[in-house]
């Protein structure tokens, strides 16, 4: 199955190491993109949290911890089983290992969003969706409803930034692999979709703390 | 009606004056240098064209040399102009002790005007002649911009806040009142005249308005209307700060931090109370938000304003 | 730090038969439609752009014809919602991908001596989705256009507004990946794909412009996403991040919108510099002076661009002292934009200057860009501001820079990279007289502008009073004349495809790399790799040659 000895680089490249090389430095750049994304959310988001300070503090408390907390160790935990699937790329021939990891990576992934569209229902039994069906709890006052924008648009971005994450690896694992693309001679496409992974989960890592954690005490 | 074709606007303002000197010195700046580039590149154009035979032997090597001469030499001029700029604008946007204070609202598409005494216009304001004005402004929906050509004085209105500028004119006559940020479909006829008169022709105008009350006046039956006084008022037994002798104080807040009692304050105080509390009171002001109108709250906070002198000013 | 191996051996050796050019080696309309090629991409990019310089341009045209008389002749909602689609269509539809999508794309992998851009699919389907943008932004436009202005102020756009501003903001969003893409593309070729012996010293200007505008696009275009993000969602359920009513603040969009519009300009800018310092030093036959104050002041530029967006806002209610503040970074962000303009007029001494289209284009963009840049610093100086914003000063002050400098720039760019793309040259003489109209007519229109600001004439205004009129006309006919200078190239240019006199590799005699190829190039650049000796712009006006990036002299 050593297709990759076959693999030529594409024409602007001289060698498949640069070709590897390139597309590494073209994702992280891409990374710097989606940070100053997210990150103009989050600062408006802190910028709001310093004008109404105990309106979103008492919308803060109605968020599902619990929901937030399994679906951080979740994500966590699928960072590191990308990891065992690269460095599987990296040291076997044979790709059965990097296989099984990249699937219970997607499992991981998957399951997040499960929680998650589990926790948009009780969000929306909670009438805590701005417009749609949304009832002010006290100690909100007009600012709550601010709380739960953001709270929507930043944990629904993210949610398509770990779909489109999955999509990735379901490409690596059905596509790339299956044609004997990536092996220890050539696994940069997998590196990549791996650093782009622990982007969206390092997204959450600052998301779950500035949403649920924030003026709970 | 107009005999020429106008090339500079009229100066009718003390603060016109000012602005005015910077800019003739900024164009005659931008003038020299467009004269120093276009004579440079026409110099060299005509001299080294491909077919002159003038020398071109020793090309300069070391270039940093006049780059740095031509770096330093703009940057100088630019702390100048920052300067100037700068000090200006200070004195402009910081009001002065006033002679009289006057409301403006900004609604789609015009001004509506009330002065302290109770006297409202539409699209107009009437002024005295070398008297400094106080504006407040206020706009009931979307960000409108005063402008005053011939006072140079230009300030946007926000929804949701309050802003304040002045200004001192120093010619009688009648000048154009603009909105100058986009604010919809009719914003190029939100437009209205800025009349400035003589003081007795003034005095002579206001008293033929046929005014019912004055702001203040009709702040107060509001402030009856709407219950502020129950909690207020001089017999009431909630516990809430006395409004009397508030306005232009410091006003300490529960989080610590420190508050000028400004018209903007005031603003948020009605509308906003819960984002902070005044120290040493229970945060339960109820939230007036939606239930006054922009001139509403500009006559309460006139109100409030007046109440300015009637006690000691220690809280 | 990168690896600067040119790509692999080329499939034909020296000396063998030429490969056929990019345009004629597969003529299919798919194998243009999906080609992977920067070239073909790049003039796929160039009729894009062209079609809606063209439109917004129409838009520019009823909006002059409405300004000829103080009453105006459209009905106030369509002129409205004639300059707001005027400001969104010239500028992310036009402007800022003029030259990085057509000629960048067509000539930083052929300056670096590279045989692509890094991510070829990356490129393509960035014209895509620049064109579904497209889409968008012709239907709001069709649908009845939006009416906020291309600033999109809230809560006017939020709440009040009542035309297509939903579909407005999601085209400008789409319209953010196109850039996002070309810019990451661009970024990631300079950094990896430059020939041997092409240090980041030896890169022509154009590539050091280009490379600082998609930092800039990259840095900047994600926080407008974001913000047209939110918008779009606060016009389509109401809830306000940025509406008073519901406790939001009107200003932060503001400030999001102009932390990148204010980059925006120089995205739109410095691509423009770099072509004029491409053309400068090969019309006048001499190196450009100060090569490395150049870099250093594009990549200040780039930098020092991302703090100083209030000052689109001194008079919105941001605090004065924060005005200051800006204030004071705005002048330093005009330093190196100075340096430019001497390095350039200077450049000019000793050289053998021959004023073909190109440089009679470039001298115009360098005394267009100064008028507008000295009145840039006069809305700098706060006081000044406060009397000047929102009135038709700011229109002329943009308009000098974007239109005076940025578009001259680009038709001149066009014509000096003609022969390279197309083979052809073009009839010179219609050239010149096309590049002199531009800037005669250009003069008349904007010129009047000025005094209507100082005078006091608001902006974003279908009626004026009448003793306005005659600068207004003034203004409007000029107008006419520079429709017709922007015409005239459409249709010479044209005729040159077809029969125009073939140009040899080097009509102009240029150092650059992309002119050692043959005209038009072949599929993939190079017959053979480039090897670089030499820095960018070798002319030796003294023996009247000029050498090469890969060290040979010609005498001319
Ligand atoms: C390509 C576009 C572009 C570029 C490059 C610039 C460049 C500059 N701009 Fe401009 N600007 C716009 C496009 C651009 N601008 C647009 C579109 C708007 C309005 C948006 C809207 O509201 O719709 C705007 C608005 C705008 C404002 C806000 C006005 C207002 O709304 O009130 C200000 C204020 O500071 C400003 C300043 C400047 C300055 C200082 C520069 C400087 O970078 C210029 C630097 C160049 C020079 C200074 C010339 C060369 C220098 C010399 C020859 C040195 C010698 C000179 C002296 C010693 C004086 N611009
Ligand atoms: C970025 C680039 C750019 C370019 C290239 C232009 C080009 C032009 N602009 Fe532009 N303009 C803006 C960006 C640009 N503008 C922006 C951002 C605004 C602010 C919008 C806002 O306030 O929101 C603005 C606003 C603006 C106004 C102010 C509107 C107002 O505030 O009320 C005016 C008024 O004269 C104007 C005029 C022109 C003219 C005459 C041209 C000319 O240079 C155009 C020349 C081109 C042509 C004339 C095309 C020729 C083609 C034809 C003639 C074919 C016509 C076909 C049909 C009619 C079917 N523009
Ligand atoms: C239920 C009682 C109550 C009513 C009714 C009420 N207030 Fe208050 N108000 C308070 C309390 C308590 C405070 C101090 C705590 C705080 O800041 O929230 C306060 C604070 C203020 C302040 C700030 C005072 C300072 O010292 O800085 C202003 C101004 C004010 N109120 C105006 C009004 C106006 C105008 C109305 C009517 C439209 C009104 N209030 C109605 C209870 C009330
Ligand atoms: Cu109000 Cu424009
Ligand atoms: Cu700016």
């Amino acid at each position: 199955m050593s297709g990759s000895a076959r693999l030529a680089p594409e024409v602007q490249y001289a060698t498949l190491e640069q070709q590897g090389d390139t597309a590494q430095l073209g994702m992280w750049v891409f990374l710097v993109n989606e940070t100053i994304f997210f990150g103009a959310l989050i600062f408006a988001y802190f910028l709001y949290r310093m004008t109404y300070p105990h309106e979103f503090a008492a919308a803060a408390r109605d968020t599902v911890l619990w929901c937030g907390s399994l679906n951080f160790v979740l994500l966590l935990t699928s960072s590191l089983t990308m990891v065992l699937a690269i460095n599987a790329a990296a040291q076997d021939e044979n790709p059965r290992r990097m296989m099984i990891w990249l699937v219970v990576t997607v499992a991981l992934g998957s399951a997040f969003l499960v929680v998650k569209g589990y926790e948009y229902y009780l969000d929306y039994q909670d009438k805590v969706v701005p417009v749609v069906h949304f009832e002010s709890k006290p100690g909100e006052g007009s600012a709550g409803e601010l709380f739960w924008m953001f709270y929507w648009v930043g944990t629904g971005l993210h949610a398509v930034h770990l779909t489109v994450g999955i999509a990735l690896v379901l490409y690596m694992l059905l596509w790339r692999i299956r044609r004997g693309e990536i092996g220890p001679t050539y696994y940069a496409p997998l590196e990549v979709v791996g650093i782009y992974w622990s982007f969206v989960d390092t997204v959450w890592l600052f998301l779950f703390p500035s949403i649920y954690l924030l003026g709970r005490s | 009606m107009y005999h020429w074709i106008p090339f500079w606007p009229d100066t009718a303002a003390v603060n016109a004056v000012v602005v005015n000197n910077l800019y003739i010195a900024e164009l005659a700046l931008s003038g020299l240098i467009m004269a120093t580039v276009v004579v440079m590149m026409l110099s060299f154009c005509i001299h080294y064209r491909s077919r002159s035979t003038a020398s071109r032997a020793n090309l300069v090597e070391k270039t940093w040399h006049f780059e740095i001469v031509w770096t330093s030499a703009t940057l100088g001029v630019f702390l100048i102009l920052f300067v100037w700029g700068a000090a200006i604008y200070l004195w402009l946007f910081k009001p002065p002790p006033a002679d009289e204070e006057v409301y403006v609202v900004g609604k789609q598409w015009m001004w509506k005007v009330e002065h302290p005494g109770g006297q409202r216009e539409i699209d107009a304001l009437h002024v005295p002649v070398d008297k400094t004005i106080r504006l407040v402004l206020a706009s009931e929906d979307v960000i409108h911009s005063f402008f005053v050509p011939a006072f140079r004085i230009k300030h946007d209105v926000v929804p949701g806040t309050l802003e304040t500028i002045w200004f001192k004119a120093n010619k009688t006559g009648v000048f154009k009142l603009e909105c100058t940020q986009y604010c919809g479909l009719q914003h190029a006829t939100m437009q209205g005249d800025i009349v400035v008169m003589t003081a007795p022709d003034y005095a002579r105008w206001l008293a033929e308005q046929g005014v019912n009350e004055a702001l203040a006046a009709q702040g107060a039956d509001l402030f009856r209307a709407h219950g502020c006084s129950g909690c207020h008022g001089e017999n009431s037994t909630v516990h809430a700060p006395s409004l009397a002798g508030l306005y232009g104080t410091l006003v300490h807040l529960e989080d610590g931090s420190v508050r000028i009692a400004d018209d903007a304050y005031l603003r948020d105080c009605i509308l906003n109370p819960r984002s902070f509390t005044v120290a040493g009171y229970p945060p339960v002001m109820p939230d007036f938000s939606g239930q006054l109108g922009e001139d509403e709250l500009l006559k309460l906070i006139a109100y409030i304003k007046s109440l300015a002198g009637k006690q000691e000013a220690g809280r | 730090m990168s690896t600067t191996t040119f790509g692999r051996v080329p499939a034909v050796e020296p000396g063998a038969a030429t490969e056929p050019s990019y345009l004629t080696s597969e003529n299919t309309i798919v194998s243009w439609l999906f080609t992977r090629d920067h070239k073909r991409i790049a003039l796929l990019f160039f009729v894009s752009i062209t079609f809606f310089f063209f439109v917004g341009g129409g838009a520019a045209t009823l909006m002059r014809m409405n300004l000829a008389t103080p009453e105006g002749l459209l009905q106030p909602a369509l002129y409205n919602r004639m300059f707001t689609m005027h400001g969104i269509i010239m500028v992310w539809f036009f402007l800022i991908p003029s030259i990085p999508t057509t000629f960048g794309n067509f000539f930083i992998p052929m300056m670096i001596g590279a045989r692509d851009l890094a991510f070829p699919r990356v490129n393509l389907l960035s014209w895509y989705v620049f064109n579904l943008s497209g889409f968008v932004v012709l239907y709001a436009l069709i649908m009845g256009g939006a009416d906020t202005g291309w600033t999109f102020y809230t809560p006017l756009s939020t709440v009040y507004a009542n035309g297509y501003v939903f579909a407005a903001a999601m085209a400008v969003f789409i319209n953010g990946f196109s850039s996002i893409m070309t810019a990451l593309n661009f970024v990631v070729t300079i950094h990896r794909l430059r020939a041997p012996g092409m240090t980041w010293m030896r890169l022509p200007l154009f590539v050091w412009a280009i490379y600082a505008v998609s930092v800039v696009m990259l840095t900047a275009t994600p926080v407008l996403a974001m913000d047209t993000f939110l918008l779009a969602v606060e016009r389509f359920i109401g809830i306000g991040l940025f509406d008073p009513r519901h406790g939001g603040d009107p200003l932060l969009w503001q400030h999001m919108f102009w932390f990148y519009s204010h980059p925006a300009v120089y995205i739109m800018i410095l691509p423009a510099m770099g072509v004029a310092s491409e053309i400068i030093p090969c019309y006048a036959r001499r190196p450009v002076f100060g090569y490395a104050g150049m870099t250093i002041a594009l990549m200040s530029i780039a930098i020092l661009s991302f703090f100083v967006w209030a000052h689109h806002m001194f008079v919105a209610g941001i605090s004065i002292y924060s005005g200051i503040v800006f204030s004071l970074a705005t002048f330093f962000v005009a330093v190196p934009s100075a340096i430019k303009v001497f390095n350039w007029t200077v450049s000019l001494h000793k050289g053998r200057i021959t004023f073909d289209a190109p440089m009679l284009y470039a001298l115009g963009f360098v005394l267009l860009f100064t008028m507008g840049g000295v009145t840039g610093l006069m809305l700098a100086t706060l006081a000044v501001d406060v009397d000047v914003h929102g009135t038709y000063f700011v229109i002329a002050h943009f308009h000098y820079i974007m239109v005076g400098a940025t578009v001259s720039a680009f038709f001149g760019a066009l014509h000096y990279w003609w022969p390279k793309m197309t083979g052809r040259l073009y009839p010179e003489m219609w050239a010149r007289f096309a590049a002199i109209l531009t800037y005669v007519g250009f003069n008349l229109t904007f010129f009047p502008q000025f005094v209507l600001g100082y005078l006091g004439m608001p902006r974003r205004s279908y009626t004026y009073p009448a003793e306005w009129q005659s600068w207004n006309l003034l203004s409007s006919a000029g107008a006419s004349i520079l429709a017709v200078a922007y015409l005239l190239p459409l249709f010479y240019l044209g005729w040159s495809v077809f029969w125009g006199r073939k140009a040899g590799a080097n009509p102009w005699g240029a150092t650059g790399l992309e002119w050692l190829t043959p005209s038009p190039p072949p599929k993939h650049n190079f017959e053979r790799t480039p090897a670089v000796r030499l820095g960018p712009y070798s002319y030796d006006p003294e023996s009247d040659s000029f050498v090469t990036q890969e060290g040979t002299r010609h005498v001319r």
